[in-house]
């Protein structure tokens, strides 16, 4: 089993969660896509490790996992209350901060 | 060339001042203290500030007949100096405030505190009913203090800041019934007029520093050799352009006549005595200078020549009493240039009518202002006549300030102007001829008008019994009180005895030549010799009285100014068109210049200044589009902008191999 498949896999799911969060307006959705996009980055970060022989990308691997736990609580905190004023989940309809 | 340079004076031979020398300063401090007190006080002042004006003034006379006893007793010396302080030390550049007392300062002393002192006591009468009379003590004790400063420095920046007092003084007093729009267009006419010429002085003192790397008297006028013919000459005529702007000569002599809204006093005092004679005064004070370059001379004698022509000309045609006198002044001021413009033989005789002309036409002016005031402040001759019986004291003290200035036989115009007027007959070739000549018609032309305006003045119909004066009242010429009148009377006792008094035995020469050299008589023989000019002189001036007797006083004299007159009274009227050639050329070119300037300052600077910003704000109000507040939008071009970093990272990465 080459790391290579590992890479390619990882590559697929961030391409998957890049184009979910380009073409979705459901704003949990696009959310999912980009915790889709992080694990991708994860699973990168373990196998570059397992390449190396080191522990490095392990614990960077942690840190996202920490950034991301923290960003779901934030973002989704954001989204509730954007839905309970606009009665919206749609990223599109939320569009007032422009020129 | 090199006779005169071994003349000139080395600066050792200036001993330190000594004795009442020491207090010279109190000459200048005392008039500035005057004026001091006399700004900053205010109306607490009016009741007694015409007294101090006149007591600081007479002081510095005291002081000045006192220093001139002790450089009389001290004999021929060249004089002292006295350094007061080191006034600008800038690097090589090392300007003293100091102050130099010898014969031609001295003199010039005693001329401006003398004569001052008088018209300030003078004024006392006249300004009486003026509410403004403290500021008028107070502008002319300035001016007096500027006019010391002027003659006293032994440097040219000393002599530049007392030249740019007294134009200052000048405007302050042209311009002083502040009321009057004419007074404050004339007030501005001659300062800028004046600046012309500051500007010729100042480039003049540039030139010097920048080739002799000082501006003390003493140290230029003994290396003056080391000037090149060249800058000598531009030297010599930067000075007369200061002169002239001064002086009132031509090209510059347009303001002078109009510097008569002044107070008369103020017209007696700085535009007939002294302010006006200080171009006379620089051209003697850098005798060494004119010594060595005879083109130099030449052009100061030629725009004396022109100017004492233009003056007497333009003096046959006006009826105000005032710019007569005036136009007189300028053409007296054109003697003074032309004596002084021919070098050794004419510089004491240029002062010496610097002098006697001090004197009597401050005389005639202090006269026509006692006419001015019988007569309600009307100048207008037209509506004078017969006023003789009601002023004896001013017709008899105008009557000899009259026949001093026409040259009568033995009173001082006699000696002083015809004097000047030989000396430029006798000159070699054309110029004698020229100059002689000009002269001589000069001296027929001020007979003229003068007798012209003593007789439409004092003799004649009473022609004010059947006008009412400008102000609404009727005339009732009277004489003026005494603080007037014994002013005059002194000052005619000097037009009838100064120029006896300083011809005698070359008295004034003699006194001057430690400054300005011995009086030379030129050697060659003249084309016109000096009993053929001295005759020539008497012959014309007496035609002038009669022709001016036949046509002005044998004829009723019309209350109107009769029009249409023939082409030579029109061109005179108008000041020979002076003033339309200066606006030809030189205000209206320059009006169009500015307008010109105005315009690539609005379209060509402020236009590159105002497209850039115009273009910076359009561009960003386009680009502000781009920020359409959709998030996906956002999202994309991240995603763009991170493959192109990465499509750049692989390309070095895999096209360097």
């Amino acid at each position: 089993m080459t790391p290579t498949y590992y890479l390619l896999l990882s590559a697929l799911l961030f391409s998957i969660g890049a184009v979910g969060v380009l073409v979705r307006r459901n704003a949990i959705v696009v959310f999912m896509c980009i915790e889709l996009m992080l694990n991708a980055v994860n699973l990168t970060l373990v196998t570059f490790a397992r390449i190396n022989g080191g522990l490095d990308g392990q614990v960077m691997a942690f840190f996202v996992m920490v950034v991301a736990a923290s960003e779901v609580v934030v973002g989704l905190a954001i989204i509730m209350s954007i839905f309970r004023t606009r009665r919206s989940s749609s990223v599109d309809d939320a569009n007032l901060l422009k020129y | 060339m090199n006779a005169y340079l071994a003349a000139a004076e080395p600066a050792a031979q200036f001993a330190p001042a000594g004795g009442v020398g020491s207090l010279a300063w109190l000459l200048f401090a005392l008039p500035a203290f005057g004026a001091a007190v006399l700004f900053l006080a205010g109306r607490r002042a009016d009741a007694w500030g015409h007294f101090l004006g006149c007591a600081t003034v007479l002081g510095s006379f005291a002081i000045g007949v006192a220093l001139f006893v002790q450089a009389l007793g001290a004999g021929d010396s060249v004089g002292t100096e006295l350094k007061l302080f080191s006034w600008i030390p800038v690097g090589a550049l090392n300007v003293d405030f100091g102050l130099r007392l010898d014969p031609l300062s001295l003199t010039f002393v005693l001329l401006i505190t003398g004569v001052g002192s008088l018209i300030h006591i003078y004024s006392i009468g006249y300004m009486s009913h003026d509410p403004g009379r403290r500021r008028f003590f107070a502008q002319l004790n300035l001016f007096v203090t500027a006019m010391l400063l002027l003659v006293l420095g032994n440097n040219f920046v000393m002599l530049y800041l007392g030249w740019e007092g007294v134009g200052l003084a000048s405007y302050l007093l042209i311009g002083f019934y502040q009321d009057r729009p004419s007074a404050a267009t004339a007030a501005k006419k001659a300062f800028l007029m004046n600046r012309v010429g500051d500007v010729g002085l100042a480039l003049a003192i540039f030139l010097l520093w920048t080739n002799l790397g000082t501006v003390q008297y003493s140290e230029v006028f003994s290396h003056v050799g080391a000037l090149s013919h060249g800058t000598l000459l531009a030297v010599c005529v930067l000075l007369l352009l200061g002169a002239c702007g001064k002086s009132g000569q031509f090209p510059l002599q347009a303001w002078l006549p109009d510097a008569m809204e002044g107070p008369t006093p103020v017209s007696a005092l700085i535009h007939a005595a002294t302010m006006v004679t200080a171009g006379v005064y620089l051209v003697a004070r850098c005798n060494p200078i004119y010594n060595v370059s005879a083109d130099g001379r030449l052009i100061v004698t030629l725009v004396g020549v022109v100017t004492l022509l233009i003056g007497a000309i333009i003096g046959c045609a006006y009826d105000d009493i005032k710019k007569v006198l005036a136009y007189s002044t300028v053409s007296q001021i054109g003697y003074m240039m032309l004596g002084v413009g021919l070098g050794p033989a004419g510089y004491a005789l240029g002062l010496m009518h610097l002098l006697t002309h001090g004197f009597f036409k401050a005389g005639l002016f202090l006269g026509a202002g006692s006419v001015m005031h019988g007569m309600n402040d009307d100048v207008d001759m037209r509506h004078y006549g017969g006023l003789a019986k009601h002023m004896p004291v001013t017709f008899v003290t105008f009557a000899l300030g009259y026949l001093a200035l026409i040259g009568f036989p033995f009173l001082s115009g006699y000696y002083s102007k015809d004097a000047i007027i030989e000396a430029a007959a006798a000159q070699q070739g054309w110029r004698g001829l020229v100059m002689g000549g000009a002269a001589m018609l000069a001296a027929g032309l001020t007979a003229f008008y003068m007798t012209r305006l003593v007789l439409m003045t004092f003799f004649g119909e009473k022609r004010w019994e059947k006008l009412t004066a400008p102000d609404g009242h009727e005339y009732h010429p009277h004489e003026s009180p005494a603080v007037m009148t014994i002013p005059m009377i002194v000052l005619a006792f000097g037009s009838v005895g100064a120029g006896f008094f300083f011809q005698g035995n070359e008295r004034l020469a003699h006194w001057l030549s430690p400054t300005i050299g011995e009086l030379q008589e030129s050697t060659a023989v003249p084309v016109i010799s000096h009993s053929q000019a001295a005759i020539g002189t008497l012959v014309l001036s007496a035609l002038g009285v009669v022709l001016a007797y036949l046509i002005v006083g044998r004829r009723p004299t019309p209350v109107e100014r009769p029009e249409p007159v023939s082409l030579p009274v029109r061109a005179a009227r108008r000041d020979l068109y002076a003033n339309a050639i200066n606006e030809t050329l030189i205000a209206r070119p320059g009006t169009w210049l500015s307008r010109a300037l105005v315009y690539v300052d609005n379209k060509g600077v402020d236009g590159v200044v105002n497209g850039t910003a115009a273009l910076l704000g359009g561009s960003s109000g386009r680009m502000r589009r781009l920020q359409t507040g959709f998030v996906r939008s956002y999202a994309m071009s991240m995603l763009g902008g991170t493959v192109l970093l990465v499509a750049a990272l692989l390309a070095v990465r895999f096209g360097t191999q």
